[in-house]
């Protein structure tokens, strides 16, 4: 019986664990409460992704109205693949934030840091449960305001500047979604996604559906930090607490990129997507760009932190190269590298933090002589930057493999030399780091750092694990991602 | 006449260009927050617009031939006023504290402290 109410509750449980986090007095029974409720929903993650694995979609009706009229929630196996990245690293991350978090925020603000972190949490999953256009900006906005907030909670006074910055094109990204959202109901009448993939067939000629387009492009490109409209994500990387950058580069601007095949292949469909409106040519020069131009910015970072976020957005530049190709493999490699780029920078930003509570400081030559101090932490990092050049053996090897070939296929040789370019921009800039810190003489008055706790290697390693074992049995991940590649380019 | 007809939607289109202009020139930090309220507030008025059907009433159930008017509109840009009213005391929030901590809230000021920002 409970089972068919399983994808409201991945969105009711944490959403419901917010406001008792902001009542609790005790930062550690706040932590243990969204522990406790990240697994729980983790667990409804596994059991709902088994379901859209085995047979087709999930779909359950809020409220017993039925879709077209009522909210719906609709599962099928590219939001099951999504959904299992968001609530694994959320499964990782809240773990380790009890300690992160202890050390770089105040006491009394930590039950309050909790409740937004579960709300930025419902939101993400509820934009990536749902099946109706409405209700993802309204997501959308309950995981942006509490983001901002989890933003400018960070130690330097940047913090605020950031999440100030943030919060502006934030909103205004999801107020062009929401533009976008209302210029299609004037033309349908209809908000349920399936709905209005079926009735924009007859109206998609039209001027309005067009700017509609438009308008959703620039606000979910807002959202996912597409390069030109990267400007906020670096200052946010940077100067939040280590655990939310550890959370949002993980799952944040994945689960935008979601929306964004959820709106141009699903609603609008692949063919006017690209057919007509000629969404490649847009994505694919802003792509490149993003790879290329953001690998070598981030070669000069002397903040490993900043040098990391930038690398983010020239990782995302990579999934949007796989779907701008238009081609079943390119949007296989996009969803593949979505869920394993979380998989690396996860893994990456939580050894970071670790670095940051022993160190205190995320400066590269602070960290000189680290590795040998540190040297769980430090090697996790190694293996971390490994998988995000793309070494074999790794969760990176495997999207690039899959993202090289799909470009070779199309035909783009000089793409995949761009590719095969970039991913040696990221060995020297990682190299940077475990240079100095194994072969940098420690500073003299350096404070003396330790092992991180082991609530922190833990997660840390579990996701390093994870990094190397899907990067050897690819048969979870390529599996999911060609079958979601292969419903998308069919419809619903 | 097809200007007059579709006043609300030019009204819509003059609202959101101020208040996007507001937004990216000023460098007042409480102007841009006023900024993003009419950047927002114009969509409000896109959406309730849309709402309206010629010669329809409220939707209350009544007797005989009525035409409605769509309400779900209406509901739907409840939910956005709320966001709105969030993200604008969320926004001035943050105003407040970068004022305690730059002393000023203009963003030139704000970056000869900070490159940064």
């Amino acid at each position: 019986m409970i089972s068919v109410q399983l994808p409201i509750l991945s969105v009711v449980i944490p959403l419901l664990g917010a406001p008792v986090c902001a009542l609790m007095r005790s930062s550690r029974w706040a932590w243990a409460l969204s522990v406790a409720l990240a697994w729980i929903s983790f667990g409804v993650a596994v059991v709902l992704f088994q379901q859209a694995w085995l047979g087709g979609y999930v779909s359950y009706e809020i409220g017993g109205w039925p879709p077209p009229w009522g909210i719906e929630y609709r599962i099928d196996i590219l939001n099951a693949f999504v959904l299992l990245l968001v609530c694994g690293m959320a499964a990782v991350v809240v773990p380790f934030s009890g300690r992160s978090i202890e050390a770089e925020l105040p006491d009394d603000r930590i039950p309050l840091f909790y409740a937004a972190l579960l709300l930025c949490y419902t939101g993400l999953l509820g934009i990536t449960v749902t099946g109706d256009a409405f209700n993802v900006f309204v997501f959308l906005e309950i995981s942006s305001l509490s983001t901002y907030a989890m933003i400018a909670l960070g130690r330097d006074r940047r913090a605020l500047t950031a999440a100030y910055q943030y919060l502006i094109m934030g909103t205004i990204g999801a107020t062009f979604i929401l533009i976008g959202i209302g210029l299609m109901y004037v033309m349908t009448g209809t908000l349920n996604m399936a709905d209005l993939a079926e009735r924009l067939q007859q109206v998609n000629n039209t001027r309005t559906i067009r700017v509609a387009f438009g308008f959703l492009t620039v606000g979910i490109c807002l959202k996912l930090a597409l390069f030109p409209l990267h400007l906020w994500l670096p200052n946010a990387y940077t100067f939040a607490p280590s655990a939310v950058t550890a959370f949002l580069a993980s799952t944040a601007t994945k689960v935008a990129v979601y929306m964004l095949l959820r709106f141009f292949y699903t609603v609008f469909g692949a063919e006017f997507s690209f057919a007509t409106m000629n969404l490649d040519l847009i994505l694919m020069p802003l792509a490149l760009v993003a790879i290329f131009s953001m690998s070598l910015v981030a070669l000069f970072q002397d903040n490993v932190k900043r040098m990391l976020a930038y690398s983010s957005v020239a990782q995302i530049g990579y999934m949007i190269l796989g779907i701008s190709f238009g081609s079943i493999n390119g949007l296989t490699a996009g969803i593949l590298h979505l869920f394993n780029h979380g998989l690396m920078k996860g893994a990456l930003f939580l050894a970071l933090g670790a670095l940051v509570l022993r160190t205190g400081s995320t400066q590269i030559q602070d960290l000189a002589g680290v590795g040998r101090r540190m040297p769980w932490t430090m090697g996790a990092f190694v293996i971390g930057g490994l998988s995000l050049i793309g070494v074999p053996l790794t969760v990176g090897f495997v999207s690039k493999w899959y993202l090289v070939a799909a470009a070779i296929e199309a035909g783009y040789w000089p793409i995949a030399g761009l590719i095969l370019l970039t991913s040696l921009m990221a060995v020297v800039y990682i190299w940077r780091v475990v240079e100095v810190a194994y072969f940098g003489a420690s500073l003299a008055e350096a404070p003396v750092a330790s092992e991180a706790p082991l609530s922190m290697l833990l997660p840390i390693w579990v996701l390093v694990i994870a990094n190397l074992y899907l990067g050897i049995d690819t048969s979870l991940t390529v599996g999911a991602a060609t079958m979601a590649a292969g419903q998308l380019m069919a419809g619903w | 006449m097809n200007f007059l007809g579709l006043f609300n939607y030019w009204l819509f289109i003059l609202l959101m260009m101020t208040g996007f202009y507001v937004v990216i020139s000023s460098t007042n930090l409480v102007r841009k927050i006023i900024g993003l309220n009419i950047f927002q507030t114009s969509v409000f008025i896109l959406y309730i617009s849309m709402g309206k059907i010629d010669h329809g009433t409220a939707p209350i159930l009544m007797e005989g031939d009525v035409v409605y008017s769509n309400p779900l509109p209406h509901v739907l840009i409840l939910t956005a006023i709320v966001v709105g009213v969030a993200t604008t005391s969320l926004g001035l929030a943050l105003v407040v504290r970068i004022k305690e901590a730059y002393g000023t809230v203009d963003e030139t000021e704000i970056h000869i402290q900070d490159p940064e920002f």
